[in-house]
């Protein structure tokens, strides 16, 4: 199995993202769910998370702000429909540049041999919005370089 | 639209290896492609039909041969929709691993402190 995967199958509503981690279940649920350690890891290296509001229970609501040091922002919130610790997590996701264009976001932690397998499933209201999500999703811009036909073709695998 | 037939042509993994065959040696002829394939003439056949269509490959007649060549032009498009995604889903990942490692590393003196108190 690989380590990691992601997967945006074609004229489908969602997106499928996994990742192993070999460490334990509670110790990955925890980092992941504390207002302390998000900015660690939520967005990009260069650009600064700031978690403006996170309330980690059902029916509770959370925002993020991720800037860049000219100013710029980006924000991003939603509402905690389930916290499970330290199985599931269920939320509403909205980047502020896109509204309406909402996402519902279910978080498993599964304990596995070694590790525990993270998996992410992100389902949007339509094909057309999670396409626009992909595509302005704090993307840096410029083109990448098309040499790595193999690592796209892979990739591009259909789950069915 | 263009991209779906795109998505169509790249979905099998036939058609993948086809392209993955002439990204290794472009200009290849339908013998040669036929050579790595489990399958008939005519499936292989049908299977270049489709990439064509998709405008992933290109045909040129040279003498009695047709050679095969890679467009990979239209992956262009499809590419730009998951790279940045897959990007910014990489460095989260890298990441949250960074931090569980240090977390972990920071937790182990304290428990092998504890285990001998």
């Amino acid at each position: 199995m690989p380590k990691r995967n992601l997967v945006a199958v074609p004229n489908q509503h969602s997106i499928i993202a996994t990742c192993f981690f070999n460490a334990p279940r509670d110790l990955i649920f925890k980092v992941m769910n504390d207002p302390e350690t998000i900015p660690e890891w939520w967005g990009p290296r260069v650009l600064t998370t700031v978690v403006d509001k996170m309330e980690p229970w059902s029916g509770g609501s959370w925002r993020y702000v991720v800037s860049n040091t000219k100013g710029d922002e980006w924000a991003f919130h939603g509402v905690y429909h389930t916290i499970e610790a330290p199985l599931q997590t269920v939320l509403t996701y909205e980047y502020e540049g896109l509204p309406g264009k909402v996402s519902l976001e279910t978080t498993t932690y599964e304990d596995q041999e070694g590790g525990t397998l993270l998996t992410t499933t992100s389902v949007f209201q339509s094909v057309e919005d999670r396409d626009d999500m992909m595509q302005s999703d704090m993307q840096e811009g410029g083109n990448e370089t098309m040499d790595r036909l193999e690592e796209l073709l892979t990739s591009m695998q259909v789950r069915s | 639209m263009e991209s779906e037939q795109v998505f169509k042509a790249v979905a099998d993994h036939h058609r993948r290896h086809l392209l993955d065959s002439l990204a290794q040696a472009d200009g290849q002829t339908l013998t040669q492609l036929c050579a790595s394939m489990p399958m008939s003439r005519i499936g292989v056949m049908k299977h270049l039909n489709i990439l064509e269509q998709a405008g992933l490959i290109t045909t040129r007649k040279v003498g009695r041969e047709k050679l095969h060549f890679l467009n990979p032009a239209p992956l262009h498009n499809v590419d730009a929709w998951l790279t940045g995604y897959r990007r910014l889903w990489n460095e989260r990942m890298d990441r949250l691993e960074d931090l569980i490692n240090r977390t972990q590393a920071s937790e182990q003196p304290k428990e092998q402190n504890d285990a001998e108190t």
